[in-house]
C-alpha cells in the first residue's frame, strides 16, 4: 500500500494529541520568506516532552531556516511557534535561555581546554561556582572524560568532541535541545554512543530536535518529519511511514518523498 | 585561452566583485592625499603673529607695517622685548613670533641684521611654511631697499621637533604607502585566501607551474597599484599643486619597480601564512609599518637613533621615497639617482627570486 | 559520453607501504592497496582516519614520509607533473570559487588544463547539464547537491583517466548522494578509474572493491563489499522489539555469549563471541531469544542477518560495544 505524496498542510496534519497541550515545541503555519522566495511554507507540528523528533529534508528544503526560527535567531514572516513556553516572534531571548544547541560546525572552541569551554558556556547560561563545578564533574564522569579536563578540545578526535559538545549543550538543563547534523563524519561506534546519550537525555525529559543525513538515525527517532521545498510532506513515526510507503527503510521513504524536490 | 590569461581574468573578476574592498582601494589615494594635504596646512593664512621690536625705529616700523598688510599674517601684538613672547606661544595665544634685532636700522645698513622666527615645532610642516612666508615678506621689503645683503631669517626654532627635516613633503611617502598597501597586502591576502578556501589545492594539482600561478595572481594587482599611483599624483596636483619637477616617465618607471618589490614581498608572506589573517598581520608588521615609520615618510630619518637609521636602509620604501622626492621636488634624474635605483632593482630581483622559489607546488612546501 | 581520449587502457593506482606523520604523530601507517584499471574503489572510514592525507599524497600535493605510490605506472613523487595531467580531483570541502558563477568556474578549470568547456561539453554533459540552467549563478548560492555536481564537472573537464574524490557526499542529503553515485556508475562505464573516500558505510555497497581505514591504518584486506562483509568472523543476528531501546540494549549486552549489540536503524545487531558458523548463529539466536523472554520481551523478533560493511567496521575498529565511554 503506497500513499501518494500529499501536500500536508496544517489541515491535514493531525495535531498530535500525544504531545498534549504541554508541547515543548509547537509550530502553526510557520512561514519565512526572503523576497519572493518562500524558504519555509506554513509548517505545523507539535513535539512533546522527552520526545526525540527527527527533522529531515534535502539540502535547500528549508530545514536550517526553520530551525533558525525555532531557536529565536530569525523572525517568522508569518505563522507562529512556541518553544519552551515562549513565542519565537516576541520573546526570542527568553527562548535562548531555555534551549540547548549543537551543530557539527559550531560546537566547542578548539583552542580552549575542555574545562575552559565548560566554564564559558556554563557562564553564558548563568551557571557559576560550585553548581557549575558539580555539573562539570558529573558530566565528565559520565562520559569517562575526567582525564581530559585540561586538554585542548582541538586535539580530541571528532567523536569525542561531538559527545562533549552535546553534553555541554545540556549543562544548563534546557527543556529542548536542537542538534544540527551532530554526527557527521563520526565513526559508527561513536555515532551510536552519541545516540545513547540522546536517549538518556530524552529519558530524563529533555526534548531532542535533531536533523541528520544518516537515514538509519531517522529510525532512532520517535517521530520524523520530512521537508521538501519548504513544506512538510510527511510527519509520523518511522514505523508508520514505512508502512504507508510500503518500504523497508527510512532511506527509501526519504528517496520517494525528496526525489521530486526542485531545490536540490 | 591560455591558462595565464584565464588566470588574470579570474583574478580581475574576484577584485571587481568584491565591491567594498575595491572601493576602498580606489578611493584610498584620493582620501589620503586630501587628508594629509589639509592636515598639514601648507597654505599659510591668518597666522597670529607677535612681533618683538626692541629697536622701534624707522626700519622696523616699515617691516611691521608690511607684515600687517600681509593677509598671511595677523599681527596680534608688537612687544618691546622678547620676554613673555615665548609664553604666549606656549599658551597657544600666538602661532609665531618674529624677533627683530636690537638697533635694527644700523645693523641693517651694515648688513649684519638677523631676524628670528619662532614657531610651534610640533607641526613641522606648518612651521616650515610660516618660516617661508616670513622670509618672503622680509624679502619683498628688502627688495625695496636694494643692494643690501639678504636678511637671514633663521630656521624656525622648534619647540618639540628641533631637527625638522625639509624632506617632509608627504606625497612621495604617501605614494609608497598606497603602493605597498595594494601590491603587498592585497596580494598576500589574495593568495592566502586561496589556501583558506582550498582552491589552491586544485590549482596545484593542475599542470600550472608555480610561476604561472604567481604571475597570474599578481598581474591584476600590479595594474591596480599603477592606477593608484597615477590617481595619487593627479589628486596631489589638482588639490595642492604638488609639482613634478623631473621626468614623469622616470617617476612611473620607478613606481613600477617599487610595485614589483612590494608584490614579491606579498607573495613571499603569503607562502608563509596559513590563512588571510596571518597574511594580513605579517604584511602590516613587516612592511606597512616600516613604510610608515622607518622610511622617512612621517618621521625624518636624520632624527632617528643610529641603529634605526641602519634599519631604514633595509626598508624598500626608504629608497623609493628618496627617488620620488628627487624627481618630484628637485627635478633630478638617473644621473643623480642611479644608486637608489640600482638598490631598488637589486631588491626587486632578489625578492622575486626568493618568493617564486618559496612558492611550492605542494601543500607542505 | 565519449570514451576517454586516445589512451588505450584505463589507469591503475598502486600504493605500497605509504606512510606520513605530522609533528611526530603518525597520520598514515603502512598502507598497501591497489586499484585496478576501470575500477570504482571505495576508501571507507570516519573523519580523522587518514583518508584525506592518503588522497592528497596520491594527487601529489603532499609528500609521503615512507613508501611509494604510482598512478598508471607514474610515480607520484618523481613524475608528479605527468601524474597531475591525468588526474581529476575533488578535494574535501567545496573548493571552488564562491564569487564566480558556475560557468566561470568551469571555464577557468578548463583553461588551466588547456581546453575549453565547448570542447569538452559532450564529455561532461550528463553531469553538467543538470546544473546548466544555473550557469550564471554564483557558486556560493548553490545548494549542496549542485555544488557537488559542479565540483565533479570541474574535476572531469580535462577528461582525466583517474578520478580521486575526497568525501564528495559529505553533508549532502540522501537523494543527492544517490544521484551522485549514479553519476559515478556512468563514469565507470566510460572507463575512468575512480577512487572515492567516504565516511558513509552504506556507500560501500556501490563500489567494486573497498578498503576500510581507521586511525591511519587499513582494517583487514581490501576486497569486494560482499567479501568484506562476509569476513565478519562471528555469528550475527538481529533483534527487534517494542519498548525502551536502552533497556533492550542493556539486556542484550548482558547475554554471556554476546560480543556486542548495536542499534542498526530499527533493529539491533547482535554479534556473538564464537567463530562464525551456521551452528553458532543458531545457538546465538536461541540464547538471545531466551534471555529476552526472561527479561519480559516475549514478542521480540530474533533472526539471522547477513553482515554489512558497517558491522565489520565496528568489529574491526575495536572499542566497546557495551556503551562505555571511550
Amino acid at each position: 500500500m503506497t500513499r501518494d505524496t500529499q501536500h500536508i498542510t496544517s489541515d491535514t496534519v493531525p495535531v498530535d494529541e500525544s504531545a498534549g497541550p504541554d508541547a515543548v515545541v509547537s509550530a502553526r503555519e510557520l512561514t519565512r520568506t526572503f523576497g519572493d522566495f518562500t524558504a519555509v511554507d506554513r509548517i505545523s507540528f507539535d513535539v512533546g516532552k522527552g520526545e526525540v523528533f527527527g527533522f529531515l529534508g534535502a539540502n535547500g528544503a528549508g530545514k536550517t531556516t526553520a530551525i533558525r526560527m525555532l531557536t529565536g535567531l530569525l523572525s517568522p514572516s508569518s505563522g507562529s511557534a512556541i518553544v519552551a513556553g515562549h513565542d519565537v516572534a516576541t520573546s526570542p531571548n527568553l527562548i535562548k535561555q531555555q534551549i540547548g544547541y549543537m551543530s557539527q560546525r559550531f560546537a566547542l572552541y578548539d583552542d580552549l581546554t575542555v574545562k575552559e569551554n565548560v566554564r564559558f558556556y556554563g557562564g553564558v547560561y548563568g551557571l557559576r561556582g560550585s553548581e557549575l563545578k558539580d555539573r562539570r564533574h558529573a558530566m565528565l564522569r559520565k562520559l569517562g572524560f575526567e582525564h581530559l579536563e585540561g586538554e585542548r578540545v582541538g586535539g580530541l578526535p571528532l567523536g569525542w568532541k561531538q559527545k562533549l559538545a552535546f553534553s555541554v549543550a545540556l549543562l544548563h538543563q534546557p527543556s529542548v535541545v536542537f542538534l544540527d547534523e551532530p554526527t557527521g563524519g563520526v565513526d559508527p561506534v561513536t555515532r551510536r554512543q552519541f545516540w545513547e546519550l540522546i536517549y538518556e537525555a530524552a529519558g530524563q525529559g529533555t526534548t531532542v530536535f535533531v536533523t541528520t543525513h544518516y537515514m538509519d538515525e531517522a529510525e532512532y527517532c520517535d517521530r520524523v518529519s520530512i521537508m521538501v521545498d519548504g513544506i512538510i510532506k510527511a510527519l509520523d513515526t518511522p514505523g508508520r511511514l514505512k508502512t504507508d510507503f510500503g518500504v523497508d527503510s527510512m532511506n527509501d521513504v526519504f528517496l520517494q518523498l525528496a526525489r521530486g524536490g526542485k531545490r536540490s | 585561452m591560455s591558462p595565464f590569461r584565464s588566470f588574470v581574468i579570474k583574478e580581475t573578476r574576484h577584485i571587481l566583485r568584491d565591491v567594498r574592498t575595491l572601493t576602498v582601494l580606489l578611493m584610498l589615494p584620493i582620501v589620503m592625499v586630501l587628508l594629509f594635504g589639509f592636515a598639514i596646512r601648507t597654505d599659510v593664512e591668518d597666522v597670529r603673529l607677535i612681533i618683538v621690536d626692541p629697536s622701534s625705529d624707522v626700519r622696523s616700523a616699515e617691516l611691521v607695517r608690511d607684515f600687517n598688510a600681509t593677509p598671511a599674517f595677523r599681527v596680534e601684538k608688537v612687544l618691546p622685548s622678547s620676554s613673555g613672547a615665548e609664553d604666549l606661544l606656549r599658551q597657544g595665544k600666538a602661532d609665531a613670533v618674529l624677533i627683530l634685532p636690537i638697533d635694527f636700522a644700523r645693523s641693517f645698513e651694515r648688513g649684519t641684521a638677523q631676524a628670528m622666527v619662532l614657531t610651534d615645532g610640533i607641526n613641522a610642516n606648518f612651521a616650515q611654511a610660516v618660516s617661508n612666508q616670513a622670509e618672503a615678506v622680509i624679502g619683498r621689503w628688502q627688495a625695496g631697499h636694494s643692494g643690501q645683503r639678504p636678511l637671514i631669517a633663521t630656521a624656525p626654532r622648534m619647540r618639540f621637533n628641533p631637527t625638522l627635516a625639509s624632506e617632509n613633503l608627504f606625497v612621495p611617502g604617501l605614494l609608497a604607502f598606497v603602493l605597498t598597501l595594494v601590491s603587498a597586502l592585497m596580494t598576500a591576502i589574495s593568495i592566502a585566501r586561496e589556501k583558506e578556501t582550498g582552491t589552491l589545492e586544485l590549482l596545484l594539482v593542475s599542470p600550472l607551474r608555480p610561476l604561472q600561478i604567481v604571475v597570474g595572481k599578481v598581474t591584476p594587482y600590479l595594474l591596480l597599484a599603477f592606477t593608484n599611483a597615477i590617481t595619487t599624483l593627479v589628486v596631489a596636483w589638482l588639490a595642492f599643486r604638488v609639482p613634478i619637477e623631473g621626468s614623469l616617465v622616470l617617476l612611473l618607471a620607478s613606481s613600477l619597480l617599487y610595485v614589483l618589490v612590494a608584490l614579491a614581498i606579498g607573495v613571499f608572506i603569503s607562502t608563509k601564512s596559513a590563512d588571510q589573517r596571518a597574511a594580513m598581520m605579517a604584511t602590516l608588521l613587516a612592511l606597512l609599518l616600516p613604510t610608515l615609520a622607518l622610511s622617512g615618510f612621517v618621521f625624518p630619518i636624520s632624527s632617528m637613533p643610529a641603529p634605526l637609521q641602519v634599519v631604514t636602509k633595509v626598508v624598500p620604501a626608504t629608497w623609493f621615497i628618496r627617488i620620488v622626492r628627487g624627481i618630484m621636488l628637485k627635478g633630478i634624474g638617473v644621473e643623480l639617482l642611479w644608486k637608489e635605483l640600482l638598490i631598488l632593482t637589486g631588491m626587486a630581483a632578489f625578492l622575486i627570486t626568493v618568493s617564486t622559489r618559496s612558492f611550492s607546488d605542494r601543500l607542505d612546501g | 559520453m565519449k570514451t576517454v581520449g586516445e589512451h588505450a587502457a584505463p589507469a591503475s593506482v598502486r600504493i605500497d607501504g605509504l606512510g606520513k606523520s605530522y609533528a611526530g604523530t603518525p597520520a598514515l601507517t603502512d598502507i598497501h592497496l591497489q586499484v585496478d584499471p576501470g575500477e570504482l574503489f571505495g576508501l571507507i572510514g570516519p573523519d580523522g582516519a587518514g583518508k584525506s592525507t592518503l588522497l592528497r599524497m596520491l594527487v601529489t600535493v603532499l609528500l609521503p614520509d615512507t613508501g611509494t605510490a604510482s598512478i598508471d605506472g607514474l610515480d607520484v613523487v618523481k613524475d608528479y607533473r605527468a601524474v597531475r595531467r591525468i588526474l581529476g580531483y575533488m578535494p574535501g570541502r567545496f573548493s571552488l570559487y564562491p564569487d564566480l558563477t558556475v560557468r566561470e568556474n568551469l571555464e577557468f578549470f578548463a583553461s588551466v588544463f588547456g581546453t575549453t568547456v565547448a570542447e569538452q561539453y559532450d564529455f561532461v554533459a550528463p553531469i553538467y547539464s543538470q546544473i546548466e540552467p544555473f550557469e550564471s549563478r554564483r557558486a556560493a548560492d548553490l545548494s549542496g547537491g549542485m555544488k557537488q555536481k559542479l565540483a565533479l564537472s570541474c574535476a572531469l573537464i580535462h577528461q582525466p583517466r583517474v578520478l580521486i574524490l575526497d568525501e564528495p557526499t559529505t553533508g549532502v542529503d540522501a537523494v543527492s548522494r544517490t544521484e551522485f553515485w549514479d553519476m559515478l556508475d556512468r563514469l565507470k562505464a566510460d572507463g575512468i578509474t575512480t577512487l572515492v573516500a567516504t565516511p558513509y558505510m552504506d556507500e560501500a555497497a556501490r563500489c567494486d572493491r573497498i578498503a576500510l581505514i581507521q586511525d591511519g591504518r587499513l582494517l583487514g584486506q581490501p576486497d569486494t563489499p560482499a567479501a568484506v562483509a562476509a569476513a565478519l568472523g562471528h555469528p550475527l543476528i538481529r533483534v527487534s522489539a517494542a519498548g525502551s531501546r536502552p533497556a533492550l540494549l542493556s539486556v542484550l549486552r548482558g547475554v554471556p555469549s554476546v560480543l556486542r549489540a548495536e542499534v542498526f536503524g530499527s533493529w539491533i545487531h547482535v554479534t556473538g563471541k564464537d567463530h562464525a558458523s551456521d551452528a553458532a548463529s543458531d545457538r546465538l539466536r536461541e540464547e538471545v531469544a531466551a534471555s529476552l523472554t526472561t527479561a519480559g520481551w516475549s514478542e521480540a523478533l530474533v533472526e539471522s542477518v547477513a553482515p554489512t560493511v558497517e558491522d565489520v567496521f565496528m568489529a574491526r575498529m575495536g572499542g566497546p560495544g557495551s556503551g562505555q565511554a571511550a
